[in-house]
């Protein structure tokens, strides 16, 4: 079974009164293990897209079905409860709470969820992104590369199946980039991980097993580099 | 124009994007200002009404004749065969009770025959013919019970008297002779001198010596309105203290506004930086935000002159109630709110604003464009120097107890005001590092304890130091207000109850029916005391009598008792901590007093020291034997044996009659005696035990404008807090849109805030008990003593403490409902995808 299905999704929004076309009548299927990278220009649909496949948005049409779950059946509480357990999310600027210390950010999820051993598994998580050393530094006290590290174990630590992340080396050099990434694939084939990542960058598109293309809200083409 | 276009494009209008927060700053000034508005219309309601009622039917007078004891008919006498065009008005001035509505109401006697009064006083006067102020609402024709000291008569109302009559009732001399039994002497004899502006007429100089010398030995001769100047500085103490008191409000705005403004500030870091690049120089930026505290400053002050007004209705018969109490017989004026005032009102609106934002605007005028610019939408806390700030405040500290110890400049304990203001910095300054490290220490048991939100909460004030400080700040002087007012007037209530308890010894309290104040004393006909002392069940009798008289330009209370009888029950309480049985014994047949705790303050008199009274025609020396502790008036009181007492003021009537009963003797056995021994007087009768409810409840009542500033000052503080944490939510979205990413849900996200509030509440708590204590010190033993002269027992009113505490950290958590669901309701994809 498919871990993240997306059928005939659209998703319209008003903006300032105008009526706009987010997303027109998208299917996407996304196994375990399967790397997906949305391409296309800004305001394509690709964070939309990101947004509804992480539950936390609602299709104005079609059905998003995370780990075979419909999500707009779901109420506030049961969505809460799906992204906490199921899915990881990536930022292109990081998002690590600045007062809180790199093991205290990546042990954040797990306590929201409550889950025990939170300590534990957190200090695992920094492992193996191999930032563990740097446990109890603050955010200010990393650089841009270290700061994304913590995120994506931040991310895995929960052990989600789905790992969405948006322009994750967007705001990182190229070199610190291509480290990144290679940790993101790592994540899909060690992990067995479903990873979908937005991103502008050709090289970054080139390490997913496949392209997706968005142009105007709906799938124009979709590739596999290999 | 240009100035005006941009201030309203990058001031006014980022205000109102954001209208709750704007709404409640203005709010917090608004109330502020209304506080310290009423407290000085009310004051001023009350202290003008010395004016009304007696004075006002007055007419023109230049000089008044007084005498403790009465003026005796020889004197008026002496002044008419006066070789000048004297207009002499003698009166009897006294209060009576209207049976029927239980009011006591002013009630001159004058001479109808000779006078003539506005409206249709003119009437002729008949046997019980009274004419009454337009304020009672009674129609010619009108039959009243009058109550007068212990007796009544039934009067018809003649006439109607005229403009700013109030309440008086007026009747002829010869019957408020009769009713009163004064037997013929006077109150007062108000001197009208000639009106001739001709060249050689006399000057108001030449005149008062004129008169003089035609005076006997004893009178005393004042330029009219004398007695009003006295009553007034009498009241300044009290009218300062609460000025004082309503400035507390207007101070924890301050707090707010300065919040208000640091946030401003911090928000538009990046739009400061883009202007400072495009030309705007230093002193620009920053008058652009002072103006926004202005302009808050002006709204508020706009919206507190309304509000005030309003508020002066309630405080008038709050502050009136206690100018009776403790000071003088006086109906409240009207409340007047003229240009002056307002004028008054916005000036400290915008002020205060002003002088709150000069921080927070220096700061953002210190922003470099590079700086700014450079960072997007980067968070900025401005450093907070801890090291420094505690160092500050502990100078700070000691310099508050250095001007502890200061002596009352002209009367006024300003260095007692410096020493709390001194306080209340110190702590101001020392909140950072207290926030600092309760977080530190306190974030992760708070975590095992209540969960991560918790742990969020705590790393989030912090994180905001500044912000957090401020706000604990306001919080934490409202509540120091709090507490310091609360162990003030809960110390002075057990030391008056217990003073009560020792001063208060016999079983009965007889009084006229008129009510006593503490510049009236109505007599009981003098016959009573002798008819008690026959009663089989009765062990002693003491008769009591009052004068009020003036001393060294101040009203005072001369009182007498037999201190044998004193001595035997009452364990009056001496400074000097002699037993009273020694001290009464040097009193009796010797011209000697002992002065009461605020005399001996307001005129810095000590044992040992003589004092002159102007009595029974004569200048007499008195020796002051000791001082005693005295809590019933503010005026002070000089008491002496009766032995001595009648021998100057040989009215044998008695203010007052304490009946001391043979032990066992039943209470209601006790009474019916006493009630039959009466016969027809009108007197009041009260238990010992009731005399001692009825103290309390006049403290509580005098209290009750007290406890209504504070509450306004705390309720200023809570909606700041609330106001704040609106500011820190719309600050924090992004980190909320954050944790809906990592599956935080709404409880969540709601107990965040409600953790943050609570911690701020705790803090702020904590804080404020400290320092409360420390201002309860200076209010006690430096801003009270130094202003009304009593002496309070410390005490800690623990119940009273632990209810206000509980209600302000309830407020709080209340105030904190509103942006913990604004926390919930921030749509996170929103939120997250700013950048």
């Amino acid at each position: 079974m498919a871990f993240l299905r997306l059928e005939h999704v659209s998703k319209n929004y008003v903006a300032e009164g105008v009526p706009v076309k987010a997303l027109d009548d998208v299917s996407l299927v996304v196994e375990r293990g399967e790397f997906v990278a949305l391409v296309g220009r800004s305001g394509c649909g690709k964070s939309t897209l990101l947004n509804l496949a992480g539950a936390m948005d609602f299709p104005t049409s079609g059905k998003v079905f995370l780990d075979g779950v419909v999500t707009s059946d779901l109420s506030d509480s049961g969505l809460a409860r799906i992204r906490r357990e199921k899915v990881g999310f990536i930022f292109q600027s990081f998002q690590l709470l600045p007062t809180l210390s790199v093991v205290e950010n990546v042990e954040l999820p797990l306590l929201l969820a409550g889950r025990n051993r939170a300590r534990e598994i957190a200090v695992e998580s920094l492992t193996w992104v191999e930032i563990d050393d740097l446990a109890s530094r603050m955010p200010y006290q990393l650089s841009g590369g270290q700061m994304q590290r913590v995120a994506i174990a931040r991310a895995l630590a929960p052990g989600p199946g789905l790992l969405l992340a948006d322009e994750p080396t967007g705001n990182l050099d190229s070199s610190t980039s291509d480290h990144i990434l290679a940790l993101l694939r790592r994540v899909v084939e060690e992990k067995n991980t479903a990873l979908v990542m937005a991103t502008h960058s050709p090289e970054a598109a080139a390490m997913a097993g496949t392209v997706v293309r968005l142009l105007d809200g709906r799938v124009h083409e979709a590739l596999c580099p290999s | 124009m240009p100035l005006l276009i941009l201030f309203y494009r990058l001031i006014l209008r980022p205000l109102r994007r954001e209208g709750l927060r704007t709404i409640l700053t203005t709010a917090a000034v608004a109330l502020g200002v209304a506080a310290v508005l009423a407290i000085e219309l009310a004051g001023e309601a009350a202290a003008g009404s010395f004016h009304s009622s007696m004075e006002t039917l007055i007419g023109r007078a230049d000089f008044e004749v007084t005498a403790v004891g009465g003026i005796d008919p020889e004197t008026l006498t002496r002044l008419a065969t006066l070789p000048y065009a004297l207009n002499l008005h003698p009166r009897i001035e006294d209060y009576a009770l209207l049976d029927a509505s239980d009011r006591t109401v002013p009630l001159v006697g004058i001479d109808l025959v000779s006078e003539s009064q506005g409206g249709n006083a003119d009437a002729g006067p008949g046997e019980d013919a009274i004419f009454v102020g337009r304020d009672l609402g009674l129609k010619v024709g009108a039959r009243v019970k009058l109550l007068l000291n212990d007796s009544s008569c039934d009067c018809t109302v003649r006439g109607i008297l005229g403009e700013n009559s109030g309440e008086t009732v007026v009747m002829d001399l010869a019957l408020a002779t009769r009713l009163l039994r004064r037997g013929g002497a006077l109150d007062r004899i108000l001197i009208e001198t000639p009106r001739n502006e001709t060249p050689g007429s006399r000057s108001s100089e030449e005149w008062e010596a004129l008169l003089r010398q035609a005076l006997p030995e004893g009178t005393l001769l004042e330029r009219e309105g004398t007695r009003t100047d006295e009553n007034r500085k009498m009241l300044a103490a009290f009218r300062w203290n609460l000025r004082v008191l309503s400035y507390i409000s207007l101070a924890v705005g301050a707090f707010l506004i300065y919040n208000t403004i640091s946030v401003s500030v911090v928000r538009r870091r990046a739009e400061i930086g883009i202007v400072r690049a495009l030309g705007a120089t230093r002193s620009r930026v920053m008058t652009a935000f002072l103006c926004e505290a202005a302009f808050l400053g002006f709204l508020g002050a706009l919206a507190g002159i309304g509000l005030g007004r309003f508020m002066a209705e309630g405080a008038v018969r709050l502050v009136s109630s206690t100018v009776q109490s403790l000071y003088v017989s006086s109906q409240p004026g009207a409340i007047a709110l003229g240009w002056n005032t307002i004028a008054l009102a916005l000036l400290i609106g915008i002020v205060i604003a002003v002088v709150s934002a000069l921080v927070p605007a220096w700061e953002a005028s210190q922003v470099t464009p590079v700086e700014a610019m450079g960072r997007a939408r980067v968070e900025h806390e401005a450093r907070v120097h801890r090291g420094r700030s505690l160092a500050l405040s502990a100078t700070l500290a000691f310099a508050a107890w250095i001007a502890s110890r200061q002596e009352p400049v002209a009367g006024k304990p300003l260095f007692g005001y410096g020493a709390a203001v001194l306080l209340i910095g110190a702590s101001a300054l020392a909140i950072p590092s207290v926030v600092a490290v309760l977080t530190q220490v306190t974030s992760r048991s708070a975590q095992l304890l209540f969960g991560v939100e918790a742990l969020l909460a705590t790393r989030g004030l912090k994180g905001s130091l500044r912000r957090t400080s401020v706000l604990a700040g306001a919080l934490s002087t409202a509540v120091a207000m709090l507490v310091s007012v609360g162990i003030m007037v809960g110390s002075f209530r057990e030391t008056v109850v217990q003073w009560m308890a020792d001063r208060i010894q016999a079983d009965f309290y007889l009084q006229p029916a008129v009510p006593a104040g503490p510049d009236r004393h109505p007599t009981l006909s003098s016959g009573i005391a002798e008819r008690l002392r026959a009663l089989p069940e009765v062990t002693a009798v003491d008769q009591l009598r009052s004068y009020e008289i003036a001393y060294d330009g101040a009203p005072a209370t001369l009182s007498s008792a037999d201190v044998r009888i004193a001595s035997r029950y009452g364990t009056r309480g001496f400074l000097s901590g002699a037993k009273p049985g020694a001290v009464f014994d040097q009193l009796v047949g010797r011209d000697a007093v002992v002065i009461s705790e605020p005399f001996a303050n307001k005129h810095r008199m000590k044992a040992g020291d003589d004092l002159t009274l102007m009595l029974a025609g004569g200048r007499h020396s008195f020796r002051v034997v000791d001082i005693y502790y005295d809590y019933s008036s503010e005026r002070g009181t000089i008491f002496m044996d009766r032995g001595t007492f009648v021998k100057y003021l040989p009215d044998p009537a008695p203010s007052g009659i304490a009946v001391y009963m043979r032990p066992g003797t039943p209470v209601d056995d006790g009474r019916r005696a006493i009630e039959a021994a009466l016969g027809g007087s009108r007197a009041v009768l009260a238990s010992n035990r009731s005399i001692r409810e009825e103290g309390v409840r006049v403290f509580d009542r005098t209290f009750a404008i007290t406890y209504a500033l504070e509450a306004v000052a705390v309720f200023v503080a809570v909606m700041g807090v609330g106001g704040a944490l609106l500011a820190l939510v719309i600050d924090r979205r992004r980190e909320f849109g954050l944790l809906r990413f990592l599956g935080g849900a709404d409880p969540q996200l709601r107990r965040i805030i409600l953790f943050e509030a609570g911690f701020l509440g705790l803090l702020a708590n904590a804080v404020g008990l400290v320092l409360g204590f420390f201002l309860s010190l200076v209010l006690i033993y430096v801003i009270n003593k130094q202003s009304f002269g009593w002496t309070i027992q410390f005490h800690w009113p623990i119940a009273v403490l632990l209810v206000a505490i509980s209600i302000v950290y309830s407020a709080t958590l209340l105030a904190a409902l509103y942006p913990a669901r604004v926390a919930t309701r921030l749509v996170p994809i929103e939120v997250i995808h700013e950048e």
